[in-house]
């Protein structure tokens, strides 16, 4: 994930929108204010682990080890064991009996080398304390703007080491943040933080998405006056209008191969579900109903699309095949509520989180083998689902002290977070896919 | 690393136009696209010294000049009161067929983003149905909705929220 420092600006995109790549050259990171996050919530039950500071790290200008004591303790279901300052490194002989007295099931250690060429090696090992046994570790080697990735990689692969799941801290977050009256479109890491602009604009941004391979986002933008559906690719800030139809063009989604997209138009009148190539050939209308369709979303295995339609009376969510109505009536898959919009499936296929109206904006999730509904949030004005890479949280807009944060809460309802951002809104969050 | 010279000044230039931009971000996304010269649809002209013939639908004596539609919660009929406010609009358009205009309909904040997005566009369909019974041609008339992301009251009062379930004729540039 190395950033291209000589991808070149179009300067006529500069002057009228400010479409920014990001790269290390470009306009610099948010400087304003950090986003910030505020734990209400979390597991029932928490593994206590211990991270110690790392070898040589208090040279470095970002401390690998305290972002993974951050990541794992932000995650919900670990504790962290107060370590104090020492630095403990990777190949230290270290005396697990004494740790096992500080109540921790698990030790982290480590050591940062300088390689001489801007680059540095992050070594670290972890231990079972339980089992009196090392569990190996990994080596990252980063560039020195880049010490906060070698933290979230080292989290991760805490994470599968200690439970065999994937870790989500290595993915990264697209939103829009709402200044006065500007919008930025972010993309940061999953904490929120490291947070750069992809887009700034007087006008509103809505509806970011990831491309399955992480490389691309696809979003509305109203610079023109009307919603339009781009497709940009971060590593270079170039994009390509993907749907300027006359009318309405929105709620972009992708298709699992990444080589499609469903998307929401009025260009026939009402509001209708199409598909349309990446490189925006090949638009076809895969709905069919005389009311508004619209908030497509596939399944992970490509064979239906989910959406939102209000051809019943309310709102709705319903499901049909990918290939559209033509290929077998429409079913519909929410019931309990009156008002049910914003389907997203979840990464394994298993759930779909959605938005009720009850009493309130609400978030929940449906088992969907088992038909079982459950309300995950005590926040109502809630919005925008979307899951992270492990399916083991949902992202969401919403509320708190009324401005608009965006929330974190695990599938089991149990981890909570807020994170905000002072003196601004934030909203319309996409949680991105694992980078391979 | 950046290897020659005609990068290194690319990348100055460029960083100075981003810097530059950064600081006029207030013009930054709305100033120099063509399209983007809309007409202000609310009393900032001055009556007594503008010649309206250009622009009717700015002239506060015109009957152009009432250009906002407003709807009652979870609707998206047209008042029976404001039918006839958009007679005056059809016929300027069927005497005038290369002006264009956008309706654009709008939402309160009830409600979730893009379902919203298509509730609006409702209002905007519902406007330009008048108009087209009334003869205006397809080819004048291009309906958006900006959903409830535009609001032009942020409170939730009802009085807020009913200025904000609104759609906008506005007149295009020619």
């Amino acid at each position: 994930m190395s950033l291209n420092p000589t991808s070149y600006l179009n300067i006529k995109q500069l002057i009228s929108v400010c479409v920014i790549s990001i790269s290390s050259i470009c306009l610099a990171p948010m400087s304003f204010a950090q986003m910030q996050i505020e734990i209400n919530g979390v597991g029932q039950s928490r593994y206590p682990i211990a991270v110690t500071y790392f070898s040589s790290e208090s040279s470095l200008p970002t401390k690998v080890s305290e972002v993974v004591r951050n990541d794992l303790a932000n995650n919900g279901y670990f504790s962290i064991i107060d370590t104090g300052f020492a630095e403990v490194a990777e190949n230290a002989n270290v005396d697990l009996g004494s740790w096992s007295s500080k109540r921790a099931n698990a030790l982290a250690v480590g050591t940062a080398t300088p390689l001489g060429n801007g680059q540095f090696e992050i070594k670290y090992r972890l231990y079972d304390i339980v089992r009196n046994q090392s569990l190996g570790g990994t080596t990252v080697t980063v560039g020195k703007d880049e010490l906060r990735r070698a933290g979230h990689v080292i989290a991760d692969d805490i994470v599968q080491r200690l439970t065999g799941e994937r870790g989500i801290f290595s993915t990264r977050l697209s939103y829009v943040v709402k200044n006065g009256k500007q919008f930025q479109l972010m993309i940061s890491d999953s904490d929120g933080q490291n947070a750069r602009t992809a887009l700034s604009s007087n006008e509103p941004i809505i509806s970011p998405t990831w491309s399955p391979d992480g490389k691309r986002v696809a979003y509305v933008s109203f610079e023109t006056k009307k919603p339009v559906v781009y497709v940009h690719e971060l590593a270079t800030g170039n994009r390509i209008v993907l749907s300027n139809q006359k009318g309405n063009n929105s709620a972009p989604t992708w298709a699992p191969n990444g080589n499609k997209l469903a998307l929401s138009l009025s260009k026939d009148g009402n509001t209708q579900i199409y598909t349309i190539n990446a490189d925006g050939t090949n638009l076809k209308r895969i709905s069919s109903s005389s009311a508004i369709d619209t908030e497509p979303q596939w399944s992970p295995d490509g064979s239906l699309i989910y959406f939102t339609s209000d051809r019943g009376g309310s709102p709705q969510i319903y499901k049909m095949s990918s290939h559209g109505e033509s290929a077998g009536n429409a079913q519909r898959v929410t019931f309990r509520h009156a008002f049910a919009t914003s389907p997203r499936i979840s990464p394994d296929g298993r759930y779909m989180a959605y938005i009720a109206r009850a009493g309130g904006y609400k978030l929940q999730l449906l088992d969907l083998r088992s038909g079982e509904v459950s309300s995950l949030t005590s926040t109502s004005y809630d919005e925008t689902p979307t899951f992270a890479a492990n399916g083991k949280f949902v992202l969401y807009a919403t509320r708190s002290g009324g401005k608009p944060v965006l929330a974190a809460v695990s599938v089991d309802g149990a981890v909570k977070q807020i994170l905000s951002l002072p003196g601004a809104d934030v909203r319309e969050p996409a949680w991105g896919p694992f980078l391979n | 690393m950046l290897k020659n010279t005609s990068q290194e000044v690319l990348r100055r230039l460029s960083t100075t136009v981003v810097l530059v931009s950064v600081l006029a971000l207030g013009a930054c996304a709305s100033g120099v696209k063509l399209d983007d010269v809309t007409p202000k649809n609310t009393g900032s002209a001055s009556p007594t010294s503008k010649d309206f013939a250009n622009n009717p639908w700015n002239d506060p004596n015109s009957p152009l000049y009432q250009k906002s539609f407003y709807f009652d919660f979870d609707n998206y009929t047209v008042k029976s009161a404001d039918q006839s406010k958009l007679d005056a609009h059809a016929k300027y358009l069927n005497s005038n067929k290369a002006q264009k205009i956008a309706i654009q309909g709008n939402t309160d904040d009830q409600g979730t983003t893009e379902y919203n997005l298509a509730l609006g566009q409702k209002r905007s369909d519902a406007v330009k149905k008048v108009l087209s019974l009334l003869g205006v041609s397809d080819s004048q008339i291009e309906t958006i909705s900006f959903g409830k992301e535009k609001p032009k009251s942020t409170a939730t009062d009802d009085a807020s929220r009913a200025e904000n379930r609104r759609a906008d004729i506005v007149y295009q540039d020619k």
